[in-house]
């Protein structure tokens, strides 16, 4: 029988490894959206295994507002990835150091 | 069932695991697919249907395209970005494995074994997450399309460039029109006939 505590090791599996994917790729700006869409996942995950056992669809309304929101957030971080390729020559997170923060 | 949930979540895990080693973005986003794709078979084992469909076809269909779209369209230089790759592991296993260990104390299965308070649905769960979602959170549905509505423009503005073989129309210019700018009405006389002209000459 699988329990609820399956489905949130599974998740909290997934989302170490997005953690360590933002640590191992901190060069590539678009490997580092993808890792940030795989936390997103374990996420989405953790709200519908508890939508599932607790018997309450609230859950899966947030899932479907979260996947909303990073779908546009991924739509605008791409769209800036382009801007920052037209003006550097080069999507690499070091050079990107024009603000000088 | 236990079967599926296994096999599943170990393909899941894999790709996860490919998604950030592999050596090219392309095969990063192709591995995501392919986590987004064993993700969604998850969902529909816990009876999240049309969730699951809609990861399929926004996240699969749309998102992930979009960023093979970016990544091919980039020339990226992977040599430089794989510089230096393995540096920052041993940072990031000591973050992963404390994050592992506080996990592993609270999920544990003594915690979260009891609750199943499951109860099998009678409508489909398309129809339920409808009817929640245009009665009870219409608000935060409608703000979720104004968020989808500032994404587009903002993306759109963000990679917008004005160049000088650029044909758009000015708006405000095409409002501005009158009608005497487009039509000039002219005295002129009516024409004589060829053969009058012609006896002339």
């Amino acid at each position: 029988m699988i329990h609820l505590s399956h489905f949130l090791i599974l998740s909290a599996l997934l989302f170490l490894i997005g953690v360590v994917g933002i640590f191992l790729n901190r060069k590539n700006i678009i490997t580092i959206l993808m890792a940030i869409e795989l936390m997103l996942l374990a996420v989405n995950m953790n709200f519908i295994a508890f939508s599932y056992f607790l018997g309450d669809l609230a859950g899966q309304v947030f899932v479907f507002f979260i996947l909303t929101v990073a779908a546009a957030e991924s739509a605008i971080g791409l769209a800036i990835i382009i801007l920052v390729f037209r003006n550097n020559h080069s999507i690499n997170v070091d050079e990107l150091n024009k603000l000088k923060g | 069932m236990e079967f599926i949930f296994y096999f599943l979540s170990s393909v899941l895990l894999f790709s996860a695991l490919r998604v950030i080693t592999s050596q090219n973005p392309v095969y990063s986003a192709l591995f995501l697919v392919l986590s987004f794709f064993s993700a969604a078979g998850i969902w529909l084992l816990l009876q999240a249907e049309f969730l699951a469909i809609a990861l399929v076809l926004v996240y699969v269909g749309a998102v992930m395209v979009l960023f093979l779209f970016v990544i091919m369209m980039l020339d990226i230089n992977l040599n430089q970005m794989r510089k230096g790759f393995w540096d920052y592991l041993p940072a990031a296993s000591f973050v992963a494995i404390i994050m592992l260990i506080e996990m592993i104390l609270v999920l544990n299965k003594s915690y979260f074994e009891s609750p199943n308070f499951f109860t099998p649905p009678t409508i489909s769960n398309t129809d339920e997450l409808g009817s929640v979602l245009y009665s009870d959170y219409i608000l935060p549905f409608e703000i979720a399309a104004i968020i989808l509505l500032v994404a587009i423009i903002s993306a759109i503005t963000l990679t917008l460039r004005h160049t000088k073989i650029n044909k758009n129309m000015n708006p405000a210019d095409q409002i501005k029109v009158k009608k005497n700018d487009r039509i000039k009405m002219i005295n002129m006389k009516s024409e004589t006939r060829l053969k009058k002209v012609k006896d002339k000459l």
